[in-house]
């Protein structure tokens, strides 16, 4: 178990008018190498569940364990913890500071006080495994790049921390659909090839329905549903009375079943839905 | 702490003194301002007081609001007080070591802090009850007269708005770069005093290029709704003088005459 | 002619590239018809020259070669630009960097007071634009304090109460969550159907697209498609070629298809899909 939130509940302002529980009694285990999707809509609590998990805030009441270690505790080293916990915020790219690629890349290495050969090492396996070229690019300014790039080279900032759970918190706003599909790509590989447990935050339930194994749903600062990317994918009625929606190939698959074809209806993408109604088209028509 | 200062904060209300136009609003604390400087001897102080406790009863805004503005300014009273007290020469009271409080320094000192206190509580009232458009419309209009010689009046106001409208924006902004940059183990909060400065280029090289980046942006959407600067603008809500206003503005000419005159007596 | 908004004409932009250090041509030979209360759609993704295109729509950019006239008139006539703006009115994608005031009614007065209308008038329109773009309860707000969707609603309204018989939006919703995309969207379709405005939207999504008359697809600073939604996306191969989305029953039935299956239309939503097979 890489992670074991307990009876989570964050308060912002309390004792003042302004009193707003944010998270209400979260509680939920993630296995080490899970891929996970959190979804909810804006001001669900998600984001400040994630600023969390790293120790940026600390809970009103609850535990937070990550790696055996309750960060929670007054006396554990931050930055242990923001080691082992890489979060990468949304625009991530508006982060960007130094002169290089390179430096900007180094900088969260570096600051966990690591050798200059290690800090080396990493940045060019990081740059690596976004899809980076180093030799091209480390001695560039990253603000010369597009926006699709400079968004790697900060993602590639987090993962030279080398942390064992990665959050990302809407790693493909703003990007279009070439842009979008490239970086996913990428985090499904970074995924595959280093087996490190990934937290997807997103509002593309497309997206999330290729990608995760399991969904985390937040609503009004609760944990409202937590189960396998098709279980939950099959609440459409739920999910939609809270603001979300689901896949559109899925709501195809659910609305044609409606009407009375004896079709699967947990469909997350068009492959599979393309494979079930030929083959329910087939065995039909051998009856 | 920033939080504290209600100096530039606003106290939305409907009060006499919230619906006092901006420019009368304006002109009567530089009045204010003005006799303050010019008084010298404790009893006019009664009348400021006064002056001061109802214009607040009026606005409705609470006395300890207003206090708690003076709060993170004190550390600037104390050393005036201090600098006054031990600084003026004269007949000598008592001495504190090598430091001699005078009889002229301690009267020099108390009217120092009140002066500044008074000060203080004088314009925080005017930006509490003013909103911070009508206080720059009401900027402009009064610099307005002095374009002639040169002076951007209107430019000076836009400018006044435009950076009230991003300061939220722009705390926002610092608090998630902050935020991200920790991620990435940055430490804001430990180290000597060159060390934190170095510490905050990651926050501040990010936080210019996107204020840059953002002016920019503005810039071309303002330019794409028709703007090309004051010249032939109209406003939504045209500042008009009512007879309310002008017989206001003439009892407190009076007043601070009266008030400035009792130097002089 | 008199039923063209905005005619771009054999339109070059070019721009110094101080990374590659040349020239670089954002738009090449570019010729375009825009109809009067038409919705059209310019879709395409990053880079591939759409808002270069919106900015010279109503004089922000001036083509480096060609000509673009909003209403018949040109936008490098220096006489005429005011006029072109007022009646050609452009929201951009980052709702933030938009807005001027600190109060959202101060805002949408912005674009008249700087017309020089009386304070009577503004009063009226900007009642009338945030009621049009149902924000009028949130007038006397701070407009920092608004969602996503809500400050780029302000924008619109802003952009309406100057009373422009066209619009053009670019990217208004990619910096948006998928409640303030729908808000927007909708907005927009309220516009162009009951205020019947011309709609210029400038997007890389999908399922945007699929809302509009007309679809042209841009890609390298030219147009490489034409044609009504069903038509655009109906070639599946390639729009994906271009890096774009088709919506995934469109997708569906396309791969359906090819396995043989009779499918006589090309369905753009789910309903239509249903209704095919």
């Amino acid at each position: 178990m890489i992670m074991e939130i307990r009876n989570l509940n964050f308060v912002y302002n309390p004792g003042t008018p302004f009193e707003s529980k944010a998270l209400d009694n979260v509680n939920f285990t993630i296995q080490e190498g899970e891929f996970i999707g959190l979804i909810g809509h804006t001001g669900s609590g998600k984001s400040t569940l994630v600023q969390h998990l790293n120790g940026l805030i600390r809970p009103t009441s609850g535990d937070i364990i990550i790696d055996g270690v309750n960060i929670t505790n007054k006396d554990v080293k931050l930055k242990s913890i923001r080691q082992k916990v890489g979060l990468v915020f949304q625009y991530p790219e508006y982060q960007l500071f130094e002169e290089t690629i390179y430096k900007d890349i180094a900088f969260g290495p570096s600051n966990l006080g690591l050798s200059e050969e290690e800090v080396d090492k990493r940045v060019k396996e990081a740059m690596e495994l976004v899809g980076l070229d180093y030799e091209s690019l480390k001695d560039r300014s990253p603000f010369e790049l597009s926006g699709g790039q400079k968004r790697r080279v900060a993602i590639a900032g987090v993962l030279a921390m080398k942390p064992k759970v990665l959050v990302l918190d809407e790693p493909t706003a703003g990007l279009d659909p070439r842009g979008r599909d490239e970086i996913l790509n990428e985090i499904q590989a970074l995924y595959e090839r280093e087996g490190i447990t990934i937290i997807l935050v997103s509002h593309s339930m497309e997206d999330v329905a290729k990608l995760v194994d399991r969904i985390l749903v937040m609503h009004k600062g609760r944990l409202v549903m937590d189960g396998k990317t098709r279980e939950v994918f099959k609440r459409a009625d739920e999910l939609e009375s809270i603001g979300l929606g689901i896949p559109q190939i899925t709501k195809f698959m659910k609305a044609y079943r409606a009407k009375g074809h004896d079709v699967r209806e947990d469909i997350l993408t068009v492959e599979e839905a393309k494979a079930e109604i030929l083959r329910y088209l087939r065995s039909k028509e051998n009856d | 702490m920033i939080k504290d200062i209600t100096i530039g904060q606003y106290f939305p209300g409907d009060t006499f003194i919230h619906r006092l136009d901006p420019r009368i609003k304006i002109i009567i604390t530089a009045l204010f301002i003005t006799s303050l400087f010019f008084i010298n001897k404790f009893y006019p102080y009664l009348f400021i007081i006064g002056f001061i406790v109802l214009a607040v009863n009026m606005s409705k805004v609470p006395f300890k609001y207003i206090l708690k503005g003076l709060r993170p300014l004190m550390v600037l009273i104390l050393i005036t007080f201090f600098i006054n007290i031990f600084m003026t020469k004269g007949e000598v009271l008592f001495e504190l070591g090598p430091l001699a409080v005078t009889k002229e320094g301690l009267r020099q000192a108390v009217f120092m802090a009140l002066r500044l206190i008074f000060l203080i509580t004088g314009t925080s009232l005017l930006t509490l009850t003013t909103s911070p458009i009508s206080l720059t419309d009401g900027i402009e209009k009064l610099l307005s007269p002095f374009k002639k010689v040169g002076l951007p009046a209107h430019e000076l106001a836009m400018m006044m708005t435009i950076a009230l409208r991003f300061i939220p924006t722009l705390l926002e902004e610092t608090d998630k770069i902050m935020k991200a940059q920790m991620a990435r183990g940055a430490d804001f909060e430990s180290g000597n005093i060159i060390r934190r400065a170095k510490n905050l280029v990651p926050l501040l090289v990010p936080l210019f290029i996107n204020a840059f980046r953002r002016a920019d942006e503005l810039a071309i959407a303002m330019e794409a709704r028709c703007y090309r600067g004051g010249d032939n603008r109209t406003r939504l809500n045209e500042l008009v003088l009512s007879r309310r206003d002008v017989a206001t503005l003439i009892v407190m000419i009076i007043f601070f005459s009266l008030v400035i005159m009792t130097r002089f007596i | 002619m008199k039923d063209i908004m905005i005619k771009v004409d054999n339109v070059v932009y070019e721009y110094k590239s101080y990374i590659e250090d040349k020239m670089v041509a954002a738009v090449k030979n570019l010729s375009l018809e825009v109809r009067k209360g038409e919705f059209l759609v310019v879709l395409g993704h990053n880079g591939s020259g759409k808002s270069t295109l919106a900015k010279m729509m109503n004089g922000l950019l001036l083509p480096t070669s060609g000509d673009i006239y909003v209403l018949g008139m040109n936008t490098k006539d220096e006489d005429k630009i005011w006029d072109i703006r007022q009646k050609a009115g452009i929201v951009f994608q980052n709702p933030d960097n938009q807005i001027v005031a600190t109060i959202v009614e101060e805002d949408v007065a912005f674009g008249p007071e700087n017309q020089g209308i009386d304070p009577k008038e503004i009063r009226r329109r900007v009642d009338e634009a945030l009621e049009i773009v149902e924000m009028s309860e949130y007038k006397k707000h701070a407009p920092h304090l608004l969602s996503g969707g809500q400050k780029q609603r302000v924008a619109i309204a802003g952009i309406l109460a100057m009373k422009p018989d066209c619009i053009i939006l670019d990217e208004p919703t990619s910096m948006l969550d998928p409640t303030g995309r729908i808000e927007v969207m909708e907005t927009i379709k309220k516009l162009n159907k009951e205020e019947g405005k011309t709609i210029i939207l400038i997007t890389h999504y999908m399922d945007e697209a699929v809302q509009g008359d007309r679809v042209v697809v841009m890609e390298e600073g030219q147009i490489k498609m034409e044609g009504t939604p069903r038509e655009i996306f109906s070639q599946v191969d390639k729009i994906k070629e271009l890096g774009l989305d088709v919506p995934q029953v469109t997708e569906l039935a396309y791969e359906l298809k090819k396995e043989g299956m009779d499918i006589p239309e090309d369905p753009l939503n789910v309903e239509e899909l249903l209704n095919l097979l």
